[in-house]
Order: structure tokens, then C-alpha cells, then sequence
């Protein structure tokens, strides 16, 4: 079996991908990805700890990252939704250019 | 009771000057009858004195309370009831009163009736206060009260500049005499810690007092008594017109005729002379058995050269008042001559007479002035004695009386008692000759006045005519008393002396048989003949042109011009006195102006300054401070504002950053 730490590493890893991305895309749904990617990495943290933890045969760690899928789904939903009336508005999907809380 | 003498005519004149100015009726009513009843007052304390006198000793009533009381020193006023006061108490309200009736007729077309009046009230109820004052404050202050009411009456046509600087010029004057008068009575309070003359034996003109003044030395040779008199005599001097501080009277002419008749022949001038006899004893203490004082004897000289120098100016002037003040200059030096050689009585009783006949005189003269419509100079009249027979009547009594005329009128019986107390003056004969001379020049300038006036050919415009009755009845029953007068004063009936000296006396024909007093007599008649004759002779009855030289004047030209130029004492005044006083006002000016105004300019200039430091300080370091202080923050917050760029992706830069920098705090901290 692989060690934990490995799971881990690569959970870690795709977080660091995922928060990379969505701190410095400009494309708005490229963020969105980057923010998704953060989530399931999340949830693979979840599952390694479920299954290196001393009862692994209970059920919570998996409902746990099935509510968080879920809940990733609605909130990409959401996103989406948003991204989609904002380009209603400015016309473009580039994060540069949504400035207009400039102080 | 007394006080009732001097308050009467002072609340007449308080409620005339609360009057509205045209009530003519009650302000004359006031004044008039606010004199009467000071003279009723006045006569019954006199007949109270001749009463209490016929019993022998002097009869001496006081009256006094303390003013101020500052710890052991204190100051008392009061009055006081003797014959001096009683008889000089009766002869002001008496000639006031006349005066004031006959004012009703010559200021009867003046519009400034009402304010006459209040000021004449004012006067004579300061002038009795004078007279029945007790201590020298309380005379004092109603001295200046009289100072103040002859400047108001001099000036009273306060339109005419020279009537103005007349006023202006009669104070001041007599207000250097002041100066000295005061500085006299404090060293006499500090001397003897009363300014009571009579305290029941604790005054300052009793004997008590009266020895340590005179035992006390001052300097100069004279003694504190001296000394004192002396500075006393310098305020009289001033008052009374002696020689130095005599230049006022002549110019008080221009005041209306009553005011010269009251103020500058009968009453004020003659507060000198009251004072003088008042603080004789004064005078008088120490005096060595045989001689004089010091005081004394500078009394009668100044005396005497007045009554030369005046006389000699009044030979050669050509105003009818001028003459008369003159002359009344000339007569305050008899008097004063006379108390210094004579004592109280003699100076007094000539003052008593001279009160009657130059108020007679110079009441006179303002029925002339009235009757040649305002004309004053004696040049443009003449002939008058058909046309105003009334005055000419009672003027040339006057006239008489004033020349000591023999016999028969008041004026020869004083002034030969004055002249009698120069010829038993042992220290020198010079002011009998003196006196002498004035007495010729009295008799020549009065003729010649009375010649030009009265007789001649008329020499003026319009038409002259005699004065309504309002005005000739004083003078007539003044002319009685010149005339009636005498009889108190003759050697055989020294009522008058004995009177003032607390003894009683009796009609003695004996005292005509006294060494010398024929011959004296004899003498002063023929010295007042010769000067009527040479009057007559030079200037009689002729008809001269009005602006012909008087004949004098052709004789002896520059002694004349000297005369009429009054010896040039105005322009040395000016030049020197005067002129000094410009000077220094203008020192003071500058010192004024520049230091003082310049000190304040400088303070002024210090404040300003640090107003415009305080101005700049708060401009550019506070406001200024405070400004950049704000535009920093705005700057920092701009600065700071840039954070937020309003992207998302920033904002969640710096919160992944932070989440690390918190992380990495909590595993070292948990760690370490």
C-alpha cells in the first residue's frame, strides 16, 4: 500500500495547481477550474484520511466527499451562473478588466 | 443761623440755573429775594454784635463741626460772628442787593437775563461765605467759588474773543495768587493742625497758636508766622490786584457794568483785603514792641506802590470803566497799605467806604454807558449833566468822595486814617509820600474823567438820555451812604475802630485836639484841592473834538505814551511769563507726541508684531502642518487604496499569503 504521505502529496500538489490557477488566470471560468481543482483535491484528502483511518469501513469518510462533490457541483453551478451575467454585462470574461471596485 | 446768609442766594442760584432760559421774573425775583433775606439775616447779627460790643470786649461767636476725620488729624469748618465778619457781611448784602436791583434796569434787554442772574446769586452767596467762613479750607473753597463766578460773569458775552480772554486771563492770574495762598494754608496746618481761626482758644489766630508760629524760625529771617502771612498775602495779592498780579482787573471791564460794580469794586477785590484783616494776627505775631513785621511791611509797601502805579496808569486812559478800575487798583493798595501800617480797622473802614462809592461810580458809568447808547469812551461824550442830571448828581459824589474830597464825605475820613498810619509808621516815611502822590493823581484823573463826561460839549452820536428809575434810586441811596459813611470814622467818634476793636466809644470833639491830626488833615485837603484845581485848570470846561490829543498828551508825549500803555506790564508778561509758558507747553507737546506717543507706538508696534508672528505660525506651521499632515494621509490612503485594485484574484493572492504566513506561524509555534 502506499503511505499516506503520498496521497497527501499529491492532494497537496493539486491544491497548489488549483490555487495557482485561480489566483492568476484571467480568464474567469480558468479560475473557476483552478477553484474545482482546489475542491476535489480537498476531497482526496478526505478519502486518504477515511481510508488510513482506524475504522475504515464506516461510511463517513465517503459520504463526506460525495456531500462535497455535491456541493462543489452547485457552487460551479453558481459560478457559472455568475460568470455568465457578468459577461451579459462587460462583454468579456477577463478578471483584469472587473476593476470596478477600485478604490 | 448764620449759614443761612451765604445758603440763600447759593440755592437761589441753583434753582435759577435749573430754569429754563426766559423766565426773567423768577430768576430776578429769586436773586433779589434771596439777597434780602441775607441782608435781614446779616442786619440782625450786626445789631447782636454792636449790642453784644456795647458792654465792652469783642464779641466772638463760632460756630464749628468737623469736616473730615482722618485718624488723630482732622478737618473742621464753621463760621464765625465778629464785628470784622458782621460788618462786612452787612456791607456785601447791602451794596449786593442794590446792585442786583439795578441790574434789573441795565440787563433788561439782554436775552441772557435768566443765567445773569443765577450767576450773580452765585456769586454773593460764595462771597458771604467768604465772609462769615471760620476756617481758612472753608474760605478757601469759597474763594475759588468766587475765582470761578467772576470768570462766568467776565466771560458772560462769551462771544466777543476779547470778553473770553479776559475771563480766561482773570483766572489765571488770580490762580498763581491761588497757588501761594494754598501752599500757605497747608504749612499752617501742618504747623499748628488747625485751620480755624477761633476755637475757643485752640484757632490758629489765637494767642496759643499764635506764639509757636512765631517763635518758630523758617529761613530767610522770617518766622513761620511771617512766612505764612506772607504766602496769605500772595493769594490776596492776586485778588486783590496788587502790583505784580493786577494786569486782570483793568481787562475784567469787559464784563458787564454790574459784574465791575459788584465783583471789581465793592466785594470780590476787596476778599483780600477781608482776608488780610481776617489773618491779621496772624501778620502781627512776634511783632517787636516799636516795629513792624516782616509781613507787615511787605504789605504796605506793595501797597503803596500800587496805589501810585495805578494811579499814575489811570491818568491816561480813555475808557470811563478802565479809569474806574484803575482806580480801584490804586485804592486795594491804600487799603492794604493801610492795614499794614494801621492794622484791622484802618484798612477796613476804608474798604467799607470804597465798597459805597465805587459801586456808586461805576454804577455810574453803566447809566452813562446805557444813556450814550453802549458808548464807552470818554472821548465821544461831554456835556452830560443836563441830559442825565440824576447821575451826574450822584456821580460827582462819588467822584468827591473817592478824591477825599474834605469833610463831608466818607472818603476823606478813610483815607485820612490811612494816611494818619503812615505819618506814626516809623520804619519809613516813604509810603506817606507815596500814598501823598496817589492821592493828587487820584483827585487829577477823576476830575479829568468827570470833565470829559460831564461837562464840554456833547461829542458822541444820537442823543443822550437819562436812565429810568430802576437804576438812578441805588445810586442815590448809595450816594447817601459815601456821604454818611464818614460819620463812623471822624477822630471825634471813632465808632468804627472801636467797633472792630471791642470798644466802646463816645462822641469826643477832644479827638480832633490830637498832635498832628489838624495839621494832617489840612495837608490831605490841600493835596486834594491842588489835584481838582490842576484837573480844572488843564482840562475844565473847554469844548474839545473827539478825537483831538488830550492835553496832557500834547505836553508831554512820551511820559503820556508810557501811561497809556499801563508801564508796558502786559507786553513784558507776554514776553516773558507767557512766552515761557508756550515754550513749555510745546516741550510737552513733543514729549507728548513723541515719547509718550512714541512708547505706545512701540507697544503698539510690539503687539502688532506679535499678532502678524502669531498670524504666520498659525498659517504656515499649523495650518500648513496640519494640511501636509492630511494630504499624507490622503497620499497614504491613496497609496493604500491601490491594494484594492477591485480584482478578485489579488484579494485572494494576499489571503492565500496570509493562510501560509498563519500556517507557518502555528507549526513553528506548536513545533518549537
Amino acid at each position: 500500500m502506499t503511505p499516506l504521505g503520498g496521497y497527501l502529496l499529491v492532494a497537496a500538489l493539486l491544491f497548489a495547481i488549483g490555487l495557482a490557477g485561480a489566483l492568476t488566470r484571467r480568464n474567469a471560468i480558468l479560475v473557476l477550474i483552478g477553484i474545482e481543482l482546489m475542491l476535489n483535491a480537498a476531497n482526496l484528502n478526505l478519502i486518504a484520511f477515511w481510508r488510513f483511518s482506524p475504522h475504515p469501513e464506516a461510511l463517513t469518510g465517503m459520504m463526506f466527499a460525495i456531500f462535497s462533490i455535491a456541493v462543489a457541483a452547485a457552487e460551479a453551478a453558481v459560478g457559472l451562473g455568475l460568470v455568465i451575467s457578468i459577461y451579459r454585462h462587460a462583454r468579456t470574461t477577463d478578471l483584469d478588466k472587473m476593476n470596478r471596485m477600485k478604490g | 443761623m448764620l449759614w443761612l446768609i451765604p445758603a440763600l442766594p447759593i440755592v437761589a442760584a441753583g434753582i435759577a440755573a435749573l430754569l429754563k432760559q426766559p423766565r426773567r421774573k423768577t430768576a430776578a425775583s429769586l436773586a433779589i429775594g434771596s439777597m434780602l433775606g441775607s441782608l435781614f439775616v446779616s442786619l440782625v447779627a450786626f445789631v447782636y454784635v454792636v449790642a453784644g460790643s456795647a458792654h465792652g470786649g469783642v464779641v466772638r461767636e463760632t460756630y464749628n463741626f468737623t469736616w473730615i476725620q482722618t485718624g488723630a488729624a482732622q478737618v473742621d469748618l464753621g463760621w464765625v460772628l465778629d464785628p470784622l465778619s458782621a460788618v462786612m457781611m452787612l456791607m456785601v448784602s447791602f451794596v449786593g442787593l442794590l446792585i442786583f436791583i439795578y441790574s434789573l434796569g441795565y440787563m433788561a434787554e439782554d436775552e441772557n437775563f435768566t443765567r445773569f442772574f443765577c450767576f450773580l446769586s452765585l456769586f454773593a452767596g460764595a462771597m458771604l461765605g467768604v465772609v462769615i467762613s471760620n476756617s481758612l479750607l472753608l474760605l478757601f473753597m469759597c474763594w475759588e467759588l468766587v475765582g470761578l463766578t467772576s470768570y462766568l460773569l467776565i466771560g458772560f458775552w462769551y462771544q466777543k474773543p476779547s470778553a473770553a480772554a479776559a475771563a480766561k486771563k482773570a483766572f489765571l492770574t488770580t490762580r498763581v495768587g491761588d497757588v501761594f495762598f494754598l501752599l500757605g494754608i497747608v504749612w499752617l496746618f501742618s504747623q499748628t493742625g488747625t485751620l480755624l481761626f477761633y476755637n475757643g482758644g485752640a484757632g490758629s489766630m489765637e494767642p496759643l497758636n499764635l506764639l509757636w508760629l512765631a517763635a518758630n524760625p523758617s529761613g530767610w529771617g522770617l518766622t513761620a508766622a511771617g512766612a505764612i502771612g506772607l504766602l496769605i498775602f500772595a493769594g490776596a495779592a492776586g485778588k486783590s490786584g496788587q502790583l505784580p498780579l493786577h494786569v486782570w482787573l483793568p481787562d475784567a471791564m469787559e464784563g458787564p457794568t454790574p459784574v465791575s460794580a459788584l465783583i471789581h469794586a465793592a466785594t470780590m477785590v476787596a476778599a483780600g483785603v477781608y482776608l488780610i484783616a481776617h489773618v491779621y494776627p496772624l501778620m502781627h505775631a512776634g511783632m517787636p514792641a516799636g516795629g513792624t513785621t516782616i509781613a507787615l511791611q511787605v504789605v504796605t509797601w506793595v501797597g503803596a506802590s500800587t496805589a501810585v502805579f495805578a494811579a499814575l496808569i489811570a491818568v491816561a486812559q480813555n475808557d470811563i470803566k478802565r479809569i474806574l478800575a484803575y482806580s480801584t487798583v490804586s485804592q486795594l493798595g491804600y487799603m492794604m497799605a493801610g492795614l499794614g501800617m494801621g492794622g484791622v480797622a484802618v484798612g477796613m473802614f476804608h474798604l467799607i467806604t470804597h465798597a459805597f462809592f465805587k459801586a456808586l461810580l461805576f454804577m455810574g458809568a453803566g447809566s452813562v454807558i446805557h444813556g450814550c447808547h453802549e458808548e464807552q469812551d470818554i472821548r465821544r461824550m461831554g456835556g452830560l449833566k443836563s441830559d442825565m442830571p440824576t447821575t451826574f448828581l450822584t456821580y460827582a459824589i462819588g467822584m468827591l468822595a473817592l478824591c477825599g474830597f474834605p469833610l463831608f464825605f466818607s472818603g476823606f475820613w478813610s483815607k485820612d486814617g490811612i494816611l494818619e498810619a503812615a505819618t506814626h509808621w516809623d520804619i519809613s516815611k516813604g509810603p506817606f509820600y507815596m500814598l501823598a502822590f496817589g492821592a493828587l493823581l487820584t483827585a487829577f484823573y477823576m476830575t479829568r474823567q468827570v470833565s470829559y463826561v460831564f461837562f464840554g460839549n456833547w461829542r458822541g452820536h444820537g442823543h443822550a438820555h437819562e436812565s429810568p428809575a430802576v437804576m438812578t434810586r441805588p445810586l442815590a441811596v448809595l450816594a447817601f451812604f459815601a456821604i454818611a459813611l464818614g460819620a463812623i470814622g471822624t477822630p471825634a467818634w471813632p465808632w468804627f475802630r472801636g467797633f472792630i476793636e471791642g470798644r466802646a466809644v463816645e462822641v469826643d470833639w477832644a479827638g480832633f485836639a490830637e498832635p498832628g491830626l489838624m495839621t494832617l488833615m489840612l495837608v490831605s485837603s490841600t493835596i486834594v484841592l491842588l489835584g481838582l484845581g490842576l484837573g480844572v485848570w488843564i482840562y475844565g470846561s473847554k469844548t474839545v473834538k473827539a478825537d483831538a490829543p488830550d492835553a496832557l498828551e500834547k505836553a508831554i508825549p512820551p511820559v503820556w505814551t508810557v501811561l497809556q500803555n499801563k508801564f508796558y506790564v502786559d507786553e513784558l508778561y507776554d514776553a516773558t511769563v507767557i512766552a515761557f509758558y508756550a515754550w513749555w507747553a510745546k516741550v510737552a507737546d513733543w514729549l507728548d507726541r513723541r515719547v509718550w506717543g512714541g512708547a505706545v507706538a512701540g507697544v503698539i508696534w510690539l503687539f502688532g508684531g506679535g499678532a502678524q508672528l502669531s498670524r504666520l505660525t498659525d498659517v504656515y506651521w499649523v495650518n500648513g502642518g496640519f494640511d501636509k499632515g492630511c494630504e499624507e494621509l490622503t497620499n497614504s490612503g491613496g497609496l493604500l487604496s491601490r491594494v484594492q485594485s477591485g480584482k478578485v484574484q489579488t484579494y485572494l493572492r494576499l489571503l492565500a499569503l496570509a493562510v501560509v504566513v498563519l500556517a507557518a506561524i502555528l507549526i513553528w509555534s506548536s513545533r518549537g
